[in-house]
């Protein structure tokens, strides 16, 4: 039983070699670079878009936060398109990895709060102490927020681990069921339907790439500027 | 290359392209290719190329030229997880004959 939900979710290996490395080698092929001022379509839609992500990103922070921004744009890019190549038949999508999203997120994390404690100790330090707090409660409300701080990696990484799988096997599932009604054909139609309006709602896998950036970004900048 | 005629100066086998060498040079074709990691990349860099400028960097060029790529790319993975799938694991929703409740889930 476990061995038949799960397959999909298997990193593939070829002879014992880890192919999963292939596949996430592959998303970058499908965006080409180019020296010239006037490109192909593909090239053209793929940099509008890269400057609309960029725009929206960086507007809100100051200039030492902008040093950052190749780093985010090509996480979103990166993660978008992995969640997007995802959604093809058959396809193995990395970032149902557990393993893959934290190497991801701890290494950005760790690097907000050291450039905070480097720059502005204090201010940092403070952060830990929301306004406003009635004496007693300072020292548990102190360990509280410490958690909190701490937690903010493995929140990252489980949520995108957590969306990406749970819509993929959703899919799975309701595809095989849809699949053995075939044969009794009642409600054939709504089963599709639902598939249908699914895979619509799972493409919403961008706005989830949104997330991921956003959170980071969001701790990134109350580091930095505060 | 060119089909019409022959060359003035025989082209040495190594440098032929597959299309044009003999079916009795194939083996010793084949063993002469460059076969180090430089040589497999280059053979990579060229292929990748040949499609990019033969399908994507042409002044109209159509959403075909990315859907191939994703089609090869969805036949790749079906190959690579044939092992899997040979085994129906559907069986547990399956409504058999009389048996429907093994494998609940």
């Amino acid at each position: 039983m476990n061995e038949s939900l799960f397959t999909p979710f298997i990193t593939p290996t070829v002879l014992g070699l880890p192919a999963a490395v292939l596949v996430i080698l592959f998303p970058p092929l499908l965006i080409p670079t180019s020296k010239h001022f006037i490109n192909n379509r593909l090239i053209i839609i793929q940099q509008w878009l890269i400057r609309l992500i960029l725009k929206q990103m960086m507007t809100t922070h100051n200039a030492k936060g902008r040093t950052w921004s190749l780093m985010l744009t090509s996480l979103i890019i990166f993660i978008a398109s992995t969640n997007l190549l995802g959604l093809l038949p058959y396809s193995f999508t990395p970032t149902t990895q557990l393993s893959m999203n934290l190497a991801m997120a701890i290494p950005l994390w760790a690097s907000t709060v050291a450039m905070g404690l480097r720059f502005k100790a204090k201010i940092t330090l403070t952060h830990l102490l929301p306004q406003g707090t009635p004496t007693p409660l300072i020292p548990m409300l102190i360990i509280i927020e410490t958690v909190s701080l701490f937690i903010q990696p493995l929140a990252l990484a489980v949520r995108l681990t957590a969306n990406i799988t749970a819509g993929h096997l959703l899919m799975y599932l309701i595809g095989s069921s849809a699949l053995a009604m075939l044969a009794i054909n009642l409600p054939l139609t709504l089963i599709t339907l639902t598939i249908l309006t699914l895979l619509t709602i799972l493409e919403t896998a961008i706005a989830l790439i949104q997330a991921y950036v956003f959170t980071l970004l969001v701790s990134l900048y109350l580091h930095d500027n505060s | 290359m060119a089909s019409v005629g022959e060359c003035p100066a025989p082209v040495p086998v190594k440098d032929k392209k597959l299309l044009e060498v003999k079916l009795g040079e194939l083996p010793s074709w084949i063993l002469m290719r460059d076969f180090s990691p430089s040589g497999i990349f280059g053979a990579f860099q060229r292929g990748y190329y040949r499609y990019y400028n033969k399908y994507i960097n042409v002044k109209k060029g159509s959403i075909s030229g990315i859907t191939m790529v994703l089609a090869c790319y969805v036949l790749f993975s079906y190959s690579f997880s044939y092992k899997h799938l040979k085994t129906p694991a559907g069986r547990s929703w399956a409504i058999s004959e009389g048996n429907s409740q093994e494998g609940v889930v």
